[in-house]
């Protein structure tokens, strides 16, 4: 790979990548995704490297082995380039028949598209699958396009030209400004606004400093920063290089998960091309500005997620939080100043440079911003990672892209935040998606992990199913968390086995009350989130199970 | 370094910068309640006991007085209703594993902690984790650690070391709130010498 070293040789390696490229030549791109590959999709992309072969179609038609596509409900996803036509739940059986009717034939497969359901109307392009089409996919669509292991195929979308704009047509200060107009707020969980963030560790004393990408993901039920991730690694790494130049840091770190080796991989591969190139290293492109980037793997302790948790980790210390009574953009890792954002974070910020901040705030609401991954899932029709416009209503995930509740069932509530969210009951599905909304109504968005109840979901459960997560995933350090979700759950068991006594429901109140005002870090201080909002709209429910010893779901 | 003016209770104290209000506190002879701190180490947050209520920019926050560093006109509350609240539960919960621990029993009278409230657990070991800090940043041995995570914590000898450091040792002994640190030890020596000679010791 030849070295870049200005702006223009990138313009020229674009360019002649592009030209050996023919936008007519078709192109099988199959989801190679970690929900897909449950479902057999290492067998589909097999076998459509075999049929390729045996046709002797090798220099006629590409295959492409991507990311997630987001509809994992109807994994294996298989994509045909140019016509774009979408064929789900394919089997390794299908494949000789796509090859010939679709690819070389041109003929659509009745049998291979989506149906609705309900109005049984067929669907053969992304653009006419409601679950697509309702969607606005900035972030995730390219990851029907590239092949994660390759960084041309990035480049042919335009890769790294918000890096090359910031490194030589922006100063530190403007890039930060850009970011701080986005109002860009942070996607791991708190929607703390990022541009503060980078200007705290930005104007925070010390010449090293550190900027970090928190792709740990631990919250049960949320898989869209892994699929974002490992199906565009480049994206998030540009993001974190822009965001190093704008904060004065030379080193980065990826923090991520020691049991997703797809993961691993596609970012291993995708620094070692970046340098390869120079977009990363020592004088990136020939602005004269360095950036490294080491990669972490988790220990697969939820709380590890946690900043300084996370931070502790990186030093090679066990991952137990620290009070943050003084930032860690002031002093975090080796007490220096670092500077946390999660992937999706990251993954924004190329696109507020490219198209500007006034782009970025027309999408959303007036307090939050852009798009937003969720993680959809539990009683849906359609599982799988969506992106939709912030102020996206509840009610249009779950039945206008989510396909509504299967088996004729009746929806009950929403959770959102896993473990330290709330779920709230189906009257408010008029709810925007919206951080603000959501944590006044006691379910914070958290990460984005939306999970959906239907009637027959004891509250009760649900709530104790977290605390118990919970029990296994705090650090136990300190005394509020360790030994009050130890009582909580001890109090909700009880309850959901009928032995449940007059005063539990006040003595699970105090405990939250302690709880929140006293633990060390986050987690133990809204590790009761979830008892609370199933409390504050359910409490009938508790009542029920502790009066007359039964569940009323 | 300079002077920070804080008020804790009511009254103006003097505090050196990167002091914690702890430490301005015993400087100026007001008492707050601490069970995992020791001066010898470094500062632990881990019981929460020492949870006081500050007002700093115009909010009311519940801090841990042993790691909160001093502000200038910070105002600190070592004691108010919800104070009191928030450490009586506590005590509660930790008396489920040490309801005979003087140190607790103390607390629980000032603070109307019931020692019944919550089901008495098995181990009486309340973690706060003054051995294992103790022979780690005092005596730089680590003959002792945490292991598991969440309710599963506990402490353990780690007998290849205990064997060879603990018997002359013994220091981390004094330390322990629930005075559960012996028969942990005793256990591992059990373990780690299991001679036909061993016979229990008798009371230290
Ligand atoms: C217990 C706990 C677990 C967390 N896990 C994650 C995680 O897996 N991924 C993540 O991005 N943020 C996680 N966070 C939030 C991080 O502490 C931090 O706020 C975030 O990474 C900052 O990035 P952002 O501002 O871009 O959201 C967790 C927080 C807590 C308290
Ligand atoms: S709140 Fe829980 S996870 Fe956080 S430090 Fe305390 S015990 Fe550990």
């Amino acid at each position: 790979m030849p070295r870049i070293n200005s702006p223009a040789e990138l313009e020229e390696l674009r360019k002649g990548i592009l030209s050996k490229r023919d936008p007519d030549k078709p192109c099988i791109a199959i989801c190679a995704g970690i929900s897909c590959l449950a479902l057999g999709n290492d067998r589909v992309i097999s076998a459509f490297e075999e049929e390729i072969k045996k046709q002797s179609l090798e220099a006629k038609v590409d295959i492409r082995a991507t990311g997630c596509h987001g509809f994992c409900e109807k994994g294996p996803n298989v994509v045909i380039y140019p016509e774009e036509i979408c064929y789900i739940e394919v089997t390794p059986e299908d494949v000789p028949e796509i090859v010939s009717q679709t690819v070389i034939g041109k003929k659509v497969i009745d049998r291979l598209i989506y149906a609705d359901p309900n109005t049984g109307e067929k669907a053969a392009h992304q653009s006419e699958i409601p679950f697509y089409k309702n969607q606005t996919r900035h972030l995730i669509s390219n990851n029907t396009k590239i092949d994660p292991k390759s960084i041309d195929d990035y480049l042919a979308l335009g890769g790294y030209s918000a890096l090359s704009k910031a490194l030589f047509e922006m100063t530190t200060e403007q890039v930060l400004e850009e970011i701080k107009k986005a109002n860009l707020r942070g996607r791991g969980g708190g929607g703390f606004p990022a541009g503060l963030k980078w200007e705290t560790a930005r104007n925070a004393p010390g010449e090293e400093k550190y900027v970090i990408v928190n792709a740990h993901e631990g919250e049960p039920g949320a898989f869209m920063d892994r699929a974002l991730f490992t199906g565009n690694p480049h994206n998030v790494l540009e993001g974190l290089i822009i965001g190093a130049y704008a904060i004065g840091s030379h080193q980065g770190f990826i923090y991520t998960r020691h049991d997703t080796p797809q993961l691993r991989d596609n970012i291993d591969i995708a620094l070692t091309q970046a340098e390869e190139y120079g977009l990363l290293g020592e004088n990136i492109l020939g602005s004269g500005f360095n950036f490294n980037v080491e990669v972490h793997l988790d220990i697969g302790i939820f709380v590890s997620g946690e900043s300084s948790a996370l931070m502790r980790s990186i030093e090679g210390k066990t991952p137990e939080p620290r009070p943050k009574y003084i930032r860690t953009s002031v002093s975090g890792i080796w007490g220096k100043p670092s500077n946390l954002n999660n992937v999706e974070t990251w993954a924004n910020v190329p696109q507020i440079i490219n198209k500007g901040s006034e782009w970025y705030t027309s999408i959303g609401t007036e307090r939050s911003k852009g798009t937003k991954l969720i993680s959809l899932s539990g009683n849906i029709c359609n599982t799988g990672v969506v992106e939709v416009p912030m102020g996206t209503s509840l009610r249009e995930i779950v039945y206008d892209i989510g396909g509504g509740i299967p088996n004729g069932k009746k929806l009950k509530a929403i959770h959102f935040g896993g473990p330290m969210g709330g779920s709230i009951p189906e009257s408010l599905l008029d709810t925007p998606l919206d951080f603000d909304e959501l944590a006044k109504l006691g379910a914070p968005m958290g990460a984005g992990g939306m999970l959906v109840m239907d009637e027959d979901t004891n509250m009760v459960d649900v709530a104790r199913f977290f605390l118990n997560f919970l029990t296994d995933e705090s650090c136990g350090k300190c005394v509020p968390c360790r030994e009050g979700i130890r009582q909580m759950l001890k109090i909700l068991t009880n309850i959901s086995e009928g032995k449940g006594k007059e005063g539990d429901i006040e003595l699970l109140e105090e405990l939250s009350e302690v709880m929140g005002e006293a633990s060390l870090c986050a987690l133990g201080k809204t590790a009761s989130d979830p008892v609370l909002s199933t409390l504050r709209y359910f409490r009938d429910e508790y009542e029920a199970h502790i009066k007359e010893k039964k569940c009323p779901a | 370094m300079s002077d920070i003016l804080l008020q804790i209770d009511g009254r103006e104290v003097k505090a050196k910068e990167g002091m914690t209000i702890l430490e301005a506190a015993l400087s100026s002879g007001i008492f707050i309640p601490t069970l995992c701190h020791h001066e010898k180490l470094e500062p632990y947050g881990a019981c929460r006991i020492c949870t006081v209520e500050i007002e700093s920019r115009g909010r009311t926050r519940f801090v841990a007085a042993c790691l909160y560093p001093v502000e200038e006109n910070l105002v600190v509350r070592t004691r108010s209703e919800k104070v009191d609240r928030i450490r009586k539960m506590i005590l509660e919960l930790l008396l489920a594993h040490a309801p005979d621990a003087p140190a607790l029993q103390d607390l629980a009278q000032e603070y109307g902690a019931d020692k019944d409230r919550f089901e008495k657990e098995s181990s009486f070991c309340i973690l706060c984790g003054l051995c294992v800090r103790y022979c780690a940043e005092v005596k730089k041995k680590n003959a002792i650690g945490f292991v598991d995570r969440g309710a599963r914590r506990e402490i353990n000898f780690i007998p290849e070391i205990a064997s060879k450091e603990c018997w002359n040792c013994k220091e981390c002994f004094s330390l322990c709130p629930t005075e559960a640190l012996q028969a942990a030890y005793f256990l591992t020596e059990a373990l780690a010498f299991p001679s036909p000679s061993f016979e229990p010791a008798s009371e230290e």
